[in-house]
């Protein structure tokens, strides 16, 4: 083989590669292009069928309740709009908790329950001080922290 | 044209070299100021975040680590045009400098950013819109040092490594606005936007010192590279000769 | 800020995380230094190569 072959292999294997690689990336992600999708667009049937999913929106305060006799746990997510019921067995993340954003990955079941398999929690670009958030909550009229903003 | 004299003037390797080596020095001292008091602010000074508590603090590894990557390929991918455009020596050097400064950053958001996903989100890695397309920077760059090193004459390398830099580039936009354009589970800007930043001043000059610095280390590092870089292109150059000897 | 040294080692539970990510940054700035020097320095030994063997052409020639 001579060495301006070589080279042209070569170049070539490393376009293909990046090429290949970047590809594989994007059909991943394009899965996913629409990364989750909120309550209404579930109760309205606009998600895909027959394939698991993902649902973002806010845990609904007070609805986390915890199935006796095994380790599955049952809560409300809500996009203010509509709610989807989810029921997940396995760790929840540290963030998870009562009017946090989580994103759940599963599919729906017969009766509308939606069975997740992974729960993630979605927090916001906003940090703060413990005191501030406490001073936020209490403060009347005040936007309380706690939920999430944009996009869920 | 008096205008154009500094773009000629950065066009003359022994000059962009003394400075290179002027500037170094400077740039390294005042980095390890700003990153020494952004860590320390990070992880001492500031107080735990109301939700996040003690975790958020990866943020002042993490943000401007991603914000290198970005800003690495972004003087990569400029350079790139300008050596493409004028056929310009120095401008390749510029770029073959900044890609393993550059490659290392990408590396390191994301890394930093999987041991912040765990605890918080609750995984390591998710195919979602940011983290995605800061893995297929992390592909350029490492597709772009790989296509450098196929070649043995070196001009040819600047020429075909640049076309890859350039078009590449357009990923740099997608990165940053990807968390605006689709639904992701990464969260929004918290520093780098037009608006007010979400964050007390206690958390945020922490942070921005750590931009600063490590913006300044990143300068202090291309210099030293591009320094070598332009060794390597000078042959019979004579000013090489007071340089090597100097030594 | 009345954490003690235990504390802020503890990282409130997330010290694996924190101090591992804090942890590769280091290492790979460390890394970046030394990777930086070790090529100017290898890039002005093979310049200084190739003056010695211009020069050495140069006197050698009739």
């Amino acid at each position: 083989m001579t060495p301006r072959r070589k080279r042209l292999l070569l170049v070539g294997g490393i376009l293909v590669g990046v090429g290949l690689a970047t590809g594989v990336a994007t059909m991943a992600f394009r899965e996913n292009l629409s990364y989750f999708y909120n309550p209404t667009q579930v109760t309205e049937g606009q998600v895909p069928r027959g394939r698991s999913f993902r649902v973002g929106g806010l845990v609904t305060k007070g609805s986390l309740k915890r199935v006796p006799g095994n380790e599955e746990v049952r809560f409300v997510v809500t996009d203010l709009n509509r709610d989807v019921t989810v029921a997940y067995t396995g760790v929840l993340p540290d963030l998870f908790r009562e009017g946090q954003g989580i994103i759940a990955h599963g599919r729906l079941d017969g009766s509308g329950v939606f069975v997740a398999d992974e729960v993630l929690a979605k927090h916001d670009e906003k940090y703060m001080p413990p005191e501030v958030a406490q001073s936020l909550k209490k403060a009347p009229g005040g936007a309380g922290p706690g939920g999430e903003g944009k996009g869920t | 044209m008096a205008t154009w004299t500094w773009f000629h003037r950065l066009a003359s390797p022994p000059y962009v070299y003394r400075t290179a080596a002027t500037l170094t020095p400077w740039f390294a001292v005042v980095a390890a100021l700003a990153i020494g008091y952004g860590f320390f602010g990070g992880l001492v000074l500031a107080p735990p975040d109301y939700q996040q508590k003690d975790a958020f603090r990866i943020i002042y590894v993490h943000a401007p680590s991603a914000w290198l990557s970005l800003l690495a390929y972004t003087t990569l991918a400029v350079a790139a045009a300008v050596g493409l455009v004028w056929r310009m020596k120095v401008a390749h050097a510029v770029a073959a400098a900044a890609a393993p400064i550059g490659a290392s950053f990408t590396f390191l958001a994301l890394l930093t950013g999987s041991l912040w996903g765990k605890p918080m989100w609750g995984t390591w890695w998710t195919w979602d819109a940011r983290l995605t397309s800061e893995l297929i920077l992390l592909f350029l760059y490492l597709g772009y040092m790989a296509l450098r090193s196929a070649f043995d004459d070196r001009q040819r390398a600047d020429r075909a490594s640049a076309v890859l830099a350039v078009v590449g580039v357009v990923n740099v936009p997608i990165i940053h606005f990807s968390v605006t354009w689709w639904n992701s589970l990464h969260q929004g800007s918290t520093v780098m936007k037009l608006a007010k930043p979400s964050m007390p001043g206690s958390m945020l000059w922490p942070l921005l010192a750590s931009f600063l610095g490590f913006t300044l280390l990143f300068a202090a590092l291309l210099c030293v590279r591009l320094r070598a870089e332009i060794l390597e292109r000078e042959r019979q150059a004579s000013w090489l000769k007071s340089i090597v000897e100097k030594r | 800020m009345d954490r003690t040294f235990t504390e802020f080692l503890a990282m409130g539970g997330y010290a694996p995380y924190v101090w591992a990510s804090y942890g590769a940054w280091c290492l790979v700035m460390l890394l970046n230094i030394l990777g930086a020097r070790q090529a100017l320095d290898s890039a002005m030994e093979q310049a200084r190569r190739r003056l010695v063997m211009r020069d050495g052409d140069e006197r050698g020639a009739p």
